[in-house]
């Protein structure tokens, strides 16, 4: 259980002279759901990106159950805000897309399994465009898990979605968590998203980016913001961020 | 109902402007007393006759398999190398100015050399329509491909994917609406030069018909009907292009 799962050391990265994060370090644990909020444009999603492999940073290393990589790999999946699922393909085969290897019978009978899951029977034959916000996200979703990823990557995955959906999708994804075992990394600026999902949750400093503080979540799922514990921790989360709640 | 509405909404008017156009051209004739100019009539009775003996679909036939076999060697020839041009940026800046140079020649300018090259036979319009073809399908499909978005090329990688895949079910299927594109300007050009072509020296196709009749006691009937058939086959080849963007995956492309 304490086994790390991802370890970040020491990122830094920059856009040509301007730094973007500096000296960045923590470790996740194996089955951890760690959220990272911060100011807009304080480099979480470049964190993000220079994580999961699909930029290079300047100094420092992530490392994966020990072993260091570089490129990005089918062990963490990437889910972002403006989502990725390929337009000219059915539902169904976005979801085999990642599947090689297994016979064509297995393949289908996975995609179908995670179509269900998500709650998208019956759409296996639509195309992206024929679906609404909401049932792109879990198309998307489940693209990521039928692969089986020990780690999922979500950049501000929800953010596009009205809030109900947004509140919905979070409540889902907490379900299928509780089914299937994965490492989070959650980048958001929704502050109750990252108190309703995750187990720890970072804050960013503005640009260049550092830690600023941590703040551990124990409090049992389903949540409720409600809580006064939670209203508490947003309390400090938004101070930390330079904004005074006026609640 | 509302639908049956729109659809007069749509066909109506042109077709009044259309009838307007005919009625002007036969009163201004008539009133003109011109022994040249055809009335409409007379052109749809000239065109009755060739059609009847045969002879106009005969030139039908030649124009569209002119067509078919330059404007199919260059999606053959396009496509291929407009597709590695897009994904390798070495070749694509080592070939690109080329193209690009020799892409606003008029095909016409090449008729010349065509006929040197070729003869006067059947493989110099077949050239000139591969020449005015090819350029703007390759310069579509290349454009294509160097403009998928980023984040498709991301979620690939990241399945890690092999590269048969991501050209089968990625790149080919992005840049698809972007040839289909090109297959509507290369079929279009190649029907405007195939007449053209048809002018120099050759003994059938619908450019021919056109030169022979004024040639053979101007019979302008038969100009002005082969005009209009040129237009009306050129809006059906068009339109057949047109039909592919109704293949599902190339919708995406055309919603919202």
């Amino acid at each position: 259980m304490s086994a790390k799962k991802i370890s970040v050391d020491g990122i830094s990265k920059g856009f040509g002279s301007l730094p973007v994060i500096e000296g960045v370090s923590f470790d996740v644990r194996d089955g951890e759901f760690v959220a990272i909020v911060g100011p807009s444009g304080c480099g979480k999603s470049t964190l993000l990106n220079v994580i999961a492999g699909f930029e290079r940073p300047d100094r420092g290393a992530v490392r994966f159950d020990g072993a260091e990589r570089t490129g990005p790999s089918r062990k963490g999946i990437m889910i972002s805000q403006h989502g990725s699922v390929f337009p000219w393909l059915t539902v169904q085969e976005n979801l085999m897309f990642g599947l090689n290897g297994a016979s064509q019978r297995d393949r289908v009978e996975l995609a179908g399994r995670y179509t269900e899951l998500v709650g998208l029977k019956g759409f296996e034959a639509a195309y992206p465009h024929e679906l609404s916000g909401g049932m792109l996200k879990r198309v998307e979703l489940a693209r990521a898990l039928v692969v089986k990823p020990p780690i999922l990557y979500m950049d501000e995955p929800f953010s596009a979605l009205d809030a109900l959906m947004s509140l919905r999708m979070q409540t889902e994804l907490r379900r299928i968590l509780e089914e299937e075992r994965h490492t989070v990394l959650l980048i958001t600026h929704d502050v109750e998203e990252a108190i309703n999902l995750a187990d720890r949750i970072l804050v960013l400093s503005p640009r260049p980016t550092t830690i600023q503080t941590t703040f551990h979540v124990d409090l049992p799922h389903p949540r409720k913001l409600s809580n006064p514990e939670a209203q508490k921790l947003r309390e400090a989360i938004l101070k930390e961020l330079g904004i005074q709640s006026s609640v | 109902m509302r639908d049956i509405e729109n659809k007069l909404t749509r066909i109506v008017p042109p077709l009044l402007v259309i009838a307007l156009l005919i009625a002007v051209w036969w009163m201004v004739v008539t009133r003109s007393d011109n022994p040249i100019f055809p009335t409409p009539w007379q052109v749809v009775t000239g065109a009755w006759t060739l059609a009847e003996d045969g002879t106009l679909w005969e030139h039908i036939e030649a124009s569209l398999v002119r067509v078919g076999i330059g404007f199919g060697l260059a999606f053959l020839v396009a496509v291929p190398l407009g597709l590695w041009m897009g994904w390798v940026t070495a070749a694509f800046y080592t070939l690109n100015p080329l193209f690009q140079m020799l892409r606003p020649i008029s095909p016409i300018a090449w008729i010349p050399i065509a006929i040197l090259w070729f003869g006067v036979g059947n493989l110099s319009p077949v050239f000139l329509i591969f020449i005015s073809s090819v350029f703007p399908m390759m310069v579509q499909t290349t454009t294509g491909v160097r403009t998928i978005d980023r984040r498709y090329l991301r979620a690939a990688a990241n399945f890690g994917v092999s590269r048969s895949v991501l050209f089968r079910q990625v790149v080919i299927p992005a840049v698809l609406p972007e040839i289909i594109v090109g297959m509507r300007i290369g079929i279009g050009v190649a029907w405007l030069v195939v007449v053209a072509a048809e002018m120099i020296a050759l003994h059938s196709g619908l450019g021919y018909l056109i030169m022979d009749s004024r040639n053979a006691g101007n019979r302008y009937d038969l100009v002005v009907a082969s005009m209009i058939i040129i237009g009306l086959i050129g809006l059906l080849l068009d339109g057949a292009t047109r039909l592919l963007e109704r293949l599902k995956t190339v919708k995406w492309r055309y919603v919202r």
